[in-house]
């Protein structure tokens, strides 16, 4: 066994391409996943072409004016403007590629915004120009741009709000406003009810203006009333629901670790596989395998050493990513001997599942082209969320993905990485099982080796 | 299978007894029984699905008999399949060296150096074996197959993939191990060659071995003036039915 094992690490010596592309197709992997976890993302450019002449973007409320024009920062948080000077221009960045988008606000925006606010009628509106070629950069600017649209939206309506409940005070206790460049002194609702109904009381009793004087202060009574519950309902509109999250068990994985586990575990997936199946196809290929079973080693000898073979070059080459990556994202570096059980019982598991198709393919590119069309769905059906199918292909992929040793691998690193939710055993022994049976299911197919 | 020591009643280097083979429902070996000697050079011949590979498979402890027994382990007799059974990223020398360690050997690399010095390729040890010549390859495929120093030696085809220098260099060597006594067993197709360097041959077909004996015998038994070995093993296949 000893001697296999320097045998195959002599072949993996002499094909140094096969080898670099083995480390660094992870590594790479590796960098690639720590940068685009460690960066902010980036920004679409936009052509934005405003307009709206300087001191133009203003809307009155009440006695209050707004520079609807300062929104606009909120928008430039999410794309890189290039502010143009006419729609064309814009509309020519866009085409040229300079440009994702073109954003057009028009030059009656704020007339629009106050006609919506003083009269209910209107709908404002901003052109969005989009270079169709893209779908993807499509909706990655319709994102970008529809989010920040709705956080000015929210901060517009939030300040009307704001003001009308300023006014709505006003009107109940009085106060002073300016117009026209005077002030003006408001007497309100409550003081004027208290006026009424003083002048009431002090009229004979006969008099024929007390039951009108009466009338006026009851329905000021009201109106105070009805008024002082405006405000509160008018606020909570600002606001109307807040989430209150709970966490029910146990710790989670932060994103970025779980997306380094997953970088991590594709990587010694697919380095094992094709390394296991590659290996033992390689004797069938060169013919030796007669030779060696033939009382050298025994079948069951020579699977295991591929596993194992496999299982430890591709379980070095996955903690060195996670060394690097781990420079990047934070990961529980005082769990280290657990990063190692972890990774080798998923290289033990991927290394049988790799004898089994290398045993199966008999050929060396066949097995190499099988292992690399095993392991992309594997990935792809552990890694669907369980609620974006219908219960019927969940059931379907959930049996698959159990048959298969990447999503134990992945809770297992999961939890060696960070320590989260659900322990290490259970998908340590799920792992051990997977490996016992892809083990025999290889043991059977060997035997057309001879 | 089951193994005996070679009887002393006989000179026999390896016996096989009764050997049959079946694979499901087809019979590819049917009771067939021969002995080899030292210093013989056996030619199993026969048409195309007669059993030869399977036989000398069974002899190598490649495949185990469904019955019948042979004299020798399957490691005391050394092995040259047709394909030559190397890894070709490995040098000449790293390849003997391997096989010499999972034999067991005392000294390995004392085995090496005797093999390398044996087949001529003393020159080429650290060469890449996928570098080299067709012949070549085969002198190491056979140089591991001699790398215990066995009493028997048994060739799948060795000749098939090589051009007529490097067949003349093969059967040489062959033909020198046999003199040092080592037992010799190869399948052929070609009759020629078996007539040239065989001592006896062996006529398979369809599993049941029909003749044993020397190529002069072979011809005598079909009787008339066959042209060659070639004529009457056709004449001696067209009388059974074959």
């Amino acid at each position: 066994m000893h001697w296999l094992f320097v045998k195959d690490l002599q072949i993996l010596r002499r094909s140094p391409l096969l080898v670099a592309l083995l480390v660094v197709y992870p590594v790479a992997l590796a960098l690639m996943v720590g940068f685009a976890l460690s960066s902010p993302p980036g920004k679409p450019k936009v052509a934005v072409y405003d307009e709206v002449s300087p001191g133009r973007g203003r809307i009155s409320l009440g006695n209050q004016r707004i520079d609807i024009s300062s929104y606009a920062r909120v928008l430039y948080q999410s794309i890189e403007p290039i502010k143009v000077n006419s729609r064309a221009e814009a509309i020519a960045k866009v085409r040229s590629g300079q440009a994702l988008a073109a954003l057009i606000i028009p030059q009656d925006i704020a007339s629009q915004v106050q006609s919506l606010v003083t009269t209910g009628v209107g709908s404002p509106t901003v052109e969005l120009i989009l270079n169709s070629s893209n779908p993807l950069e499509r909706q990655y600017v319709q994102q970008a741009i529809s989010v920040r649209i709705n956080q000015v939206e929210q901060v517009v309506s939030k300040q009307v709000l704001r003001i009308a409940i300023s006014d709505l005070q006003r009107v109940l206790n009085g106060g002073t406003i300016n117009v026209a460049g005077q002030n003006v002194h408001l007497l309100g609702l409550r003081v004027s009810r208290s006026i009424v109904e003083g002048g009431a009381a002090a009229l004979p009793p006969g008099s024929p203006l007390r039951p009108a004087l009466r009338q006026v202060a009851s329905f000021a009574r009201l109106a105070i009333a009805g008024l002082g519950f405006a405000s509160p309902v008018l606020q909570s509109i600002g606001t109307p629901l807040t989430v209150q999250q709970t966490q029910l068990a146990g710790r989670t994985t932060p994103t970025d670790s779980y997306a380094v586990t997953i970088a991590v575990i594709v990587s010694l997936m697919l380095v094992t596989l094709l390394l296991s199946a590659g290996m033992l196809a390689l004797e069938r290929s060169e013919h030796t395998y007669s030779r060696l079973v033939r009382g050298l080693v025994t079948p069951g000898g020579l699977l295991s050493e591929k596993i194992a073979l496999a299982a430890g070059c591709a379980g070095i080459v996955a903690l060195v990513m996670t060394a690097l990556v781990s420079t990047f994202v934070h990961l529980d570096w005082t769990r280290f001997e657990l990063w190692i059980v972890a990774l080798a019982f998923a290289g033990l598991a991927f290394g049988a599942l790799g004898v089994a198709i290398g045993a199966l393919a008999r050929e060396v590119s066949a097995a190499s082209l099988m292992a690399l069309l095993v392991s992309l769905p594997v990935a792809f059906v552990a890694l669907v969320p369980s609620d974006a199918v219908s219960s019927g292909v969940k059931t379907l992929l959930d049996v698959v993905a159990f048959v298969f040793p990447f999503k134990a691998a992945l809770a297992a690193a999961s939890n060696a990485f960070t320590g989260a939710s659900p322990g290490m055993l259970g998908p340590v022994l799920h792992l051990v099982a997977l490996t016992v049976l892809f083990a025999v299911l290889a043991r059977v197919a060997i035997r057309r080796f001879a | 299978m089951s193994t005996t020591a070679p009887t002393g009643d006989s000179l026999a280097t390896l016996a096989a007894r009764s050997l049959t083979k079946r694979f499901g429902s087809r019979t590819a070996l049917r009771g067939v029984s021969f002995e080899l000697r030292a210093q013989e050079i056996v030619a199993v011949i026969g048409p195309n699905g007669a059993g030869k590979t399977t036989l000398l498979s069974i002899l190598a402890g490649i495949l185990p008999p469904t019955e019948g027994e042979l004299t020798r382990s399957p490691r005391e007799v050394g092995w040259v399949p047709q394909q030559p059974a190397l890894y070709s990223k490995l040098s000449v020398a790293q390849n003997l060296e391997l096989f010499a360690r999972l034999e067991n050997l005392p000294d390995p690399d004392a085995a090496v150096a005797r093999m390398l010095d044996e087949t001529g390729l003393g020159g080429r040890a650290d060469d890449e074996v996928g570098r080299l010549s067709a012949g070549n390859r085969q002198r190491v495929n056979i140089a591991i197959g001699l790398l215990v120093e066995p009493p028997v030696l048994l060739l799948d085809e060795p000749s098939a993939s090589l051009d007529p220098r490097q067949r003349e260099r093969l059967w040489e060597f062959i033909g020198d191990l046999a003199a040092r006594g080592t037992a010799v067993a190869f399948s052929t197709h070609n009759v020629a060659e078996a007539e040239r360097y065989a001592t006896r041959v062996l006529v398979l077909v369809d599993g049941e071995l029909l003749f044993s004996g020397t190529p002069g015998q072979l011809e005598q038994a079909v009787g008339g003036d066959p042209r060659d070995l070639e004529a009457a093993f056709v004449r001696f296949l067209h009388d059974r039915g074959h």
